[in-house]
């Protein structure tokens, strides 16, 4: 048995969720290798070859793989597939991009956001967002797995030796071509490895309103999430969604401030060691997952409460 | 164009779900079904493809047993043209793998300009049949769409990513799956149902399409997720403050 991880890195830095990744690699028997694809990645190379329980980095640093496409990408996994009982990636927007077309490519099943290896062969799973748990067994010869981030600790980012193997294969992603991207910048810590996040929804009511969210969490060093409910109303932007369909935080404090606590939300929330609602319904379904529940205005609370703190 | 828009039928988003007391799966007896809010937004899509004049006909289909014509019957009232019913057996046992094998020959036949599906459905929450077509059929994909344009070389795509939104350009033919902000299915009215009736639905099967697909990985046992301890209500932001440094998280 061996696992190849493909690791997420973006402009030469190594994704905090590949640690996560390896903290599931270890879990399964044999020795780990790990795939890193960019170009001009030597910085996340470097971060790579000390990660414990490394063995190899196969390295495919080329032009061709800057904007980290699924179609070539694919390619080049089905191609140094062969040797790996195991390909494992996190349950981000690239793997949950890159696995599926990869598994089906080598004629396996994939199983996505796994959250416990009971076995090389058996896996658990959330299914109907996160209110049923699923155990699956696969008899395929590999196995293609994502895994979700929060449920697994991340390994040191230091102490290993691993040998860095540079890959042959350029493999062009002839059909689709990177027009642009849009993406966030923000000195705040990154939402899904934050200790502490505070999340805001529709009853922040505007833009202006979810300020509120920006303040409290400053104080506490805190990433910021949202509800569906305030993406699709237009107070933040689509990355800091969480829930079913959005990003799958744990964090050790999370609170959601006029949050309604749809299930499509709970289910990105509810591993949260610690969880506080505010709300001024009483009623509101997130009361039913909050360790402290406070019922109040959030106009008057959140500033009281950012004032004490 | 043809787009090709395969829908799914599943437990409406609305209902709680339970899991059997044996664990053997979640209860779906006598649960209200629906097509999955996903496929919804995928058909709607299509449709209004059409009815800019980017596409001339939007053609859904669906796989399983025969209860799956529900659904089909509502992608034909929200406009799609025609459908096809792929049948399997009450109890096949496909994932995203066998459905996507299936898929894959039915478009081999159609040859369609165009898949347009929902990035995952609610039950399974796998997020796979996508791009397990886009791979077996060596298309250009795009995932968890949130707009799309039809250009001269084939169709740009916003997509909803980790960091924020990406924009691909593919050339066609394609596979695309949609995310939630894409659009907002139109509401059916009972002129619609009834125009729908008099639209026709094939039906297919793994034999007739030459197809034997794959099983999915064996499901061996369900249990509920672990349930979070009883919270308390606190009456102030000083309470509050207090109980969260006993907890010591703050």
């Amino acid at each position: 048995m061996r696992t190849l991880v493909i690791a997420e890195q973006d402009r030469g830095r190594l994704a905090p969720a590949t640690l996560n990744v390896l903290g599931a690699a270890g879990e399964l028997d044999g020795p780990c290798d790990l795939l890193v694809v960019g170009h001009d990645c030597a910085a996340a190379i470097e971060s790579a070859r000390v990660l414990p329980g490394v063995e190899r980095v196969l390295v495919a640093d080329a032009p061709v793989y800057a904007d980290r496409l699924a179609e070539n990408l694919a390619e080049l996994v089905v191609a140094v597939a062969p040797g790996y009982s195991h390909l494992l990636a996190a349950a981000s927007t690239s793997g949950k991009d890159l696995m599926p077309r990869a598994a089906a490519l080598l004629g396996v099943n994939q199983v996505s956001e796994v959250i416990a290896v009971e076995s090389p062969a058996r896996f658990r799973r959330p299914i109907y967002a996160g209110n049923a748990i699923a155990t699956v067994e696969s008899d395929d010869p590999v196995k293609v797995l994502t895994v979700r981030q929060t449920a697994f600790a991340a390994v040191e980012p230091a102490g290993g030796t691993a040998e860095v193997v540079e890959l042959e294969q350029v493999i062009e992603a002839v059909a689709t071509r990177l027009v642009g991207e849009q993406l966030a910048e923000s000195e705040r810590p990154e939402l899904t490895s934050a200790r502490v996040v505070v999340s805001g929804g529709r009853g922040l009511g505007s833009r202006e309103g979810f300020e509120l969210v920006y303040r409290l969490a400053d104080r506490l060093d805190a990433a910021v999430g949202a509800s569906r409910a305030a993406v699709d109303a237009g107070f933040v932007a689509n990355d800091l969604q969480v829930g079913q369909t959005g990003k799958v935080v744990a964090p050790e404090l999370y609170i959601a401030l006029g949050v309604s606590g749809a299930i499509q939300h709970l289910a990105g929330m509810k591993d949260s060691k610690v969880v506080v609602a505010i709300n001024k319904d009483p009623d509101a379904p997130i009361f039913e997952v909050a360790d402290y529940g406070l019922v109040a205005d959030l106009f008057e609370a959140v500033p009281e409460l950012i004032e004490a703190l | 164009m043809k787009i090709l828009v395969p829908i799914k039928r599943v437990i409406d988003y609305n209902v709680r779900v339970r899991v059997k007391s044996d664990h053997s799966d979640v209860d779906l007896a006598n649960v209200k079904m629906a097509i999955n809010p996903f496929c919804e937004i995928a058909v709607e899509a299509a449709v209004r493809l059409r009815e800019d004049g980017k596409a001339d006909e939007v053609v859904a289909v669906s796989v399983g047993p025969k209860a799956v014509q529900e659904q089909l019957r509502t992608a034909l009232a929200m406009g799609a043209d025609r459908a096809i019913w792929v049948e399997t057996a009450e109890d096949a046992d496909l994932g995203p793998l066998g459905i996507a094998q299936l898929l894959a020959a039915l478009v081999r036949e159609e040859q369609p300009g165009l898949v347009l599906l929902g990035k995952q459905s609610i039950d399974g929450d796998n997020n796979q049949v996508g791009q397990m077509l886009a791979g077996l059929l060596g298309y250009p994909q795009g995932t968890f769409v949130s707009g799309l344009e039809v250009v001269d070389e084939g169709i740009e795509v916003v997509r909803e990513v980790d960091g924020g939104l990406q924009t691909l350009a593919l050339r066609l033919p394609a596979v695309i799956t949609t995310d939630l902000r894409l659009n907002t299915p139109r509401f059916i009215r009972a002129p619609d149902i009834m125009k729908s009736r008099r639209k026709p639905i094939a039906h297919t099967g793994a034999e007739q399409l030459g197809v034997s697909p794959a099983a999915g990985p064996r499901l061996l046992a369900v249990h509920p997720p672990e349930p979070r301890a009883g919270g308390i209500r606190v009456e102030s932001v000083g309470e509050l403050l207090e109980r969260l440094r006993q907890a010591q998280v703050i």
